[in-house]
């Protein structure tokens, strides 16, 4: 099948407002007899559940924990973008548009960034509408602050715990339909398969996590919002339970699956500690506003740190390197976290590590608690402020902006960073890769839409921060209740579909079929046995930086733990009832099949672009030595893979990416 | 260190359950609790034996799935922060930790340590929310200004994550702490006003519906409540309620 991604004809400006003048619509009469299924209640999912509901349709939704409130965006600290030029400092539509393009390294597509750009503005309108409490300033308006990869500042945020304040406002606007009736509420469900009747997506089959029952649900048509992958790489910083499984399953029944190796390695996180760690814990980008980023410059005080012989606070100004602000100039410590990532590890790998693994670098609060501390003396009229005094009212004002985030440290690591440096390492933060859409949002299936984490609309290689919010939200705030009515305007003389059918029988038996082989195979080893080790491969060989030879090895290896955990894999318990070894199962499951998909994409992408770092592909030599190095000519596009069986064979279409508004350069952020 | 667990075990909600002993050995105590949990599961994994279920997700305190009573108290020793937060620094070599579900009559236990939240939910639906549809038409944001101070205050009740520490703790079972805090917030904020009478009566109604005990000014959910949501709230929510009575 060719890939149409039928992005509207005309001048980029003009695109999402004629797209809307000419769609068709469905009345409200009609609406009330069309039923759509949305599978996650995040920010995509949440704000489409509802604003679907709100136009009439009847909409059920579904999440695997026990409220939509739960869902892994309540995890989001940093903020939300949006270009509202609040700041007066040049900010607009465009800026937003390229800015978000050139952090992408030029692999999305110009039209469907334009569109997040342009909505941008109404998501904090909304937001604000329905009570969400953004920091203000003293005047009453709302506060911004700067995000990594950009120059103005546009990121608006509820202290460090946006996406919960995000949620928590989709999630109210979800409770007044489900009072309403108009959305009906799965929680502790699991969508397992999708159902098609005719080419479309008329269905899914969900398993019900407290009883174990299997179910059928009919609809119109399905909307798969269920985040990101990450969880692949088995430590990230997603939430135990993100998953791809629905993902994966819709990718099986037809839809291409895009850019799996365009993965998120964010650079602010709290270190690995032992072999028992279950999660990695986000440090927020926003930190990098004032915290300065840092090695020793000296190999043996590096030495020293490590053995635990010298203290960072021991180090004079001139023994430390500040490699991002040495290196970027110009962006310093914001360079996107792609860039980032790439230089802590560059500095580790070298030897420069701070704490016993060698994998730390420092992120200092010290100059920002020192230049606010003063500040404040200067606001307060207090004349030759002590040092102690000084340090007291800058601490205040690094609490105010990031208290949570330094309890959050504190607890983890014991240690507190107002008095000596944080420690962070990257880790696997955000997928952007994910299931093909076209500018309709929807999939290669007809009917199956695919929303916020879960496609690869707008990041391209890299996601700028604060941008994944601001995606979720448009799609299901304010373009998929477009693009979905046009599609339903043919349904509306479809009627209920019913599920005793054939197509529900083969489906439902397929995941019955599946279940029972997990509880029936008595193997040996647990399901974290095999994530843990998929998760090795796919960090040694499949993580930061990359080269042919290791994808290759790493494709072999992650095909030979997915037989051996066919065979081997021990599931206690049974079917009927409420089993979390065997909801893991059926997520590793998918997992050890991503994964290969993934290291096959990676080194068929022989270019160093975003967070795909090809070993083969650097600037060997002039100002720009060690970068990464795109290559535009021939892999400008999209890969989209068609599911053929083993993942090895599955089969590559291209979507060439057009850039037509905004010029292609090598990314510098010197 | 090697501890001692005393752990509730029930197969559904209509069996009965019993507190099971178990032994775990080498627990580091940089582990967090809930990998301390993890290890236990692989052990009864490896043995055969079906795993203690509990709820959990995001594993940093926001989410409010976790929700273990450990050795009396919600959240267990420490202060201010959720179960997956609580370090086995808390613990020592020889400890024996007694770990129960949240016990109310409105949260009933649905396997092990994991209860039916669902009451939780029913009171948002009866009015948690402001009553605006998306549109993309509404008013610019900043044409509302509101003073930093109510919005931070409004911040604060709004950081409630929803775990009912502050039930599982309170004598009487009461979620006052809970539903104080979304009343709070919007009471708060300029554009919760229009429909703040009809919310408060309509939640506390809804509260009352679902067996939730009275609130006896003890203040205990205030102590263990993981994100300092304070008594102000409850007070609030009163002046709120008794306001719209008027
Ligand atoms: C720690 C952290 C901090 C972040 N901070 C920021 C930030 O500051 N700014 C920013 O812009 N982005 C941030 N991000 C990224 C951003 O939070 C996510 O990309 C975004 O929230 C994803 O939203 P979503 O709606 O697509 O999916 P999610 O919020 O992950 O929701 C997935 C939903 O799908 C459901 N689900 C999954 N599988 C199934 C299934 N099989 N059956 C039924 N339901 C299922 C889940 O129950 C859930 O409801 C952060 C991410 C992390 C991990
Ligand atoms: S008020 Fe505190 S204890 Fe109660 S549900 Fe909210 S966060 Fe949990
Ligand atoms: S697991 Fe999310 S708050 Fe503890």
């Amino acid at each position: 099948m060719a890939l149409d991604s039928k992005v509207p004809k005309g001048p980029i400006k003009d695109k999402w407002t004629d797209y809307k003048n000419n769609i068709n619509l469905v009345n409200p009469a009609n609406k009330r007899n069309i039923d759509i299924i949305v599978v996650g209640t995040g920010l995509a999912g949440g704000s489409a559940a509802a604003t679907l509901a709100e136009l009439g349709y009847n909409v059920k939704a579904f999440a695997y924990q026990d409220s939509p409130r739960r869902a892994h965006s309540i995890a989001a600290q940093g903020g939300i973008n949006a270009a509202k030029n609040y700041q007066g400092d040049g900010d607009s539509n465009y800026r937003l548009f390229y800015d978000t393009v050139k952090g992408g390294d030029y692999r999305s597509r110009e039209a469907n960034v334009y569109r997040l750009a342009e909505v941008s503005g109404n998501i904090i309108d909304q937001c604000v509408a329905q009570g969400v409490p953004f920091a203000r300033d003293y005047g009453g308006l709302l506060d911004n602050r700067s995000f990594g990869g950009v120059l103005v500042s546009r990121t608006f945020y509820a202290k460090g715990q946006t996406g919960q304040q995000l949620l928590l406002g989709a999630y109210s606007a979800m409770n007044r339909q489900i009072a309403r009736g108009k959305i009906q509420m799965y929680n502790r469900h699991e969508m397992l398969d999708v159902v098609k009747i005719d080419g479309k997506a008329r269905g899914i089959i969900a398993r019900d996590l407290i009883t174990g029952e299997l179910e059928r649900h009919s609809a119109h048509a399905v909307v798969i919002a269920t985040g990101g992958y990450g969880n692949v790489y088995f430590l990230s910083t997603n939430a135990m339970g993100s998953n791809a499984t629905a993902a994966w399953k819709i990718h099986k029944k037809g839809a291409y699956f895009a850019n799996p190796c365009f993965t998120q390695i964010h650079p602010t996180c709290i270190p690995r500690s032992g072999d028992y760690q279950s999660k990695l814990t986000l440090m927020s980008e926003s930190l990098r506003n004032d915290g300065r980023i840092w090695v020793p410059a000296k190999i043996e005080d590096a030495k020293a740190i490590q053995q635990g012989k010298l203290k960072p606070t021991d180090l004079a100004e001139e023994d430390r390197d500040y490699y991002l602000e040495r290196r970027y100039p110009a962006f310093g410590n914001l360079v996107p976290r792609d860039v980032a990532s790439r230089a802590a590890k560059e500095r580790c790998d070298a030897g420069y590590g701070v704490n016993a693994t060698g994998e730390a670098v420092y992120l200092d609060f010290a100059s920002a608690i020192q230049r606010y501390g003063t500040e404040q003396a200067k606001i307060h009229n207090i004349k030759n402020p002590s040092e102690a005094k000084i340090y007291e009212l800058g601490q205040a004002v690094v609490e105010a902006k990031y208290g949570n985030l330094f309890q959050m440290y504190e607890k983890i690591v014991d240690e507190n960073p107002y008095k000596t440096p944080m420690m962070i390492y990257p880790a696997t933060h955000y997928t952007m890769g994910g299931i093909w859409v076209d500018y309709n949002l929807m999939t290669t299936v007809e009917g199956l839409y695919c929303i916020g984490e879960a496609n690869f609309s707008d990041h391209g290689a890299n996601r700028l921060g604060a941008s994944a919010l601001m995606q979720g939200l448009a799609d299901g705030y304010f373009v998929l209740p477009y693009t979905i009515g046009d599609y339903l305007s043919h349904d509306i003389r479809t009627g209920k579909i019913p599920t005793d059918t054939k197509e529900f029988d083969e489906v439902e038996k397929e995941v019955k079929d599946r279940i029972d082989f997990f509880i029936n195979n008595k193997g040996t080893k647990s399901v974290d046995h095999f994530h843990k080790r998929l998760g090795k491969v796919m960090w040694d060989k499949v993580g930061m930086s990359r080269n042919a030879k290791d994808l290759t090895a790493a494709m072999a290896e992650i095909k030979a733990i997915r037989e051996e955990f066919w065979k081997d894999v021990k599931v206690p318990g049974s079917a009927n009832e409420m089993n979390v070894e065997l909801e893991k199962a059926g997520r590793v499951a998918d997992f050890l099949e991503l994964g290969e998909l993934f290291a096959k994409d990676a080194l068929v992408r022989e270019e160093s672009c975003g967070g795909h770092f090809r070993e083969e592909s650097a600037e060997l030599d002039g100002p720009q030595k060690g970068e990464a190095k795109r290559n535009d000519k021939d892999f400008a596009f999209v890969s989209a893979w068609e599911y053929k069986g083993e993942p090895a064979d599955a089969v590559l279409h291209k979507e060439q990416l057009e850039f037509k508004d905004i010029e292609l350069k090598q990314r510098s952020y010197k | 260190m090697n501890l001692t667990l005393k752990i509730w075990r029930q197969k559904d909600s209509k069996a009965k359950g019993q507190m099971v002993d178990y032994k775990v050995t080498d627990i580091s105590e940089h582990m967090s609790f809930l990998e301390m949990m993890d290890v236990l599961n692989e052990q009864l994994v490896n043995t055969g034996e079906e795993p203690v279920a509990f709820d959990h997700d995001c594993r940093e305190g926001i989410c409010g799935m976790c929700s273990l009573y450990i050795n009396g108290e919600a959240h267990g020793p420490d202060r201010g922060i959720t179960t997956c937060q609580l370090h086995m620094r808390m613990f020592k070599d020889g400890d024996t930790i007694t770990i129960e579900p949240w016990r109310a009559a409105a949260f009933p236990v649905i396997k092990d340590l994991i209860v039916d939240r669902m009451a939780f939910e029913r009171i948002q639906q009866a009015g948690g929310f402001i009553s605006v549809n998306t549109s993309g038409n509404t008013q610019d944001a900043n044409s509302l200004p509101i003073s930093k101070i109510a919005a931070d205050e409004a911040m604060d009740a709004a950081t409630c994550i929803g775990c009912g520490a502050c039930v599982a703790t309170c004598k009487n079972s009461s979620a006052m702490l809970f539903v104080g805090a979304k009343v709070s917030q919007y009471a708060l904020l300029p554009q919760g006003q229009v429909e703040a009478p009809e919310r408060v009566k309509n939640m506390v109604a809804q509260m009352d519906l679902e067996g939730f005990g009275n609130c006896t000014n003890t203040g205990a959910c205030e102590v263990e409540c993981p994100k300092g949501i304070t008594l102000e709230n409850i007070a609030r929510m009163n002046r709120e309620l008794m306001k719209a009575n008027i």
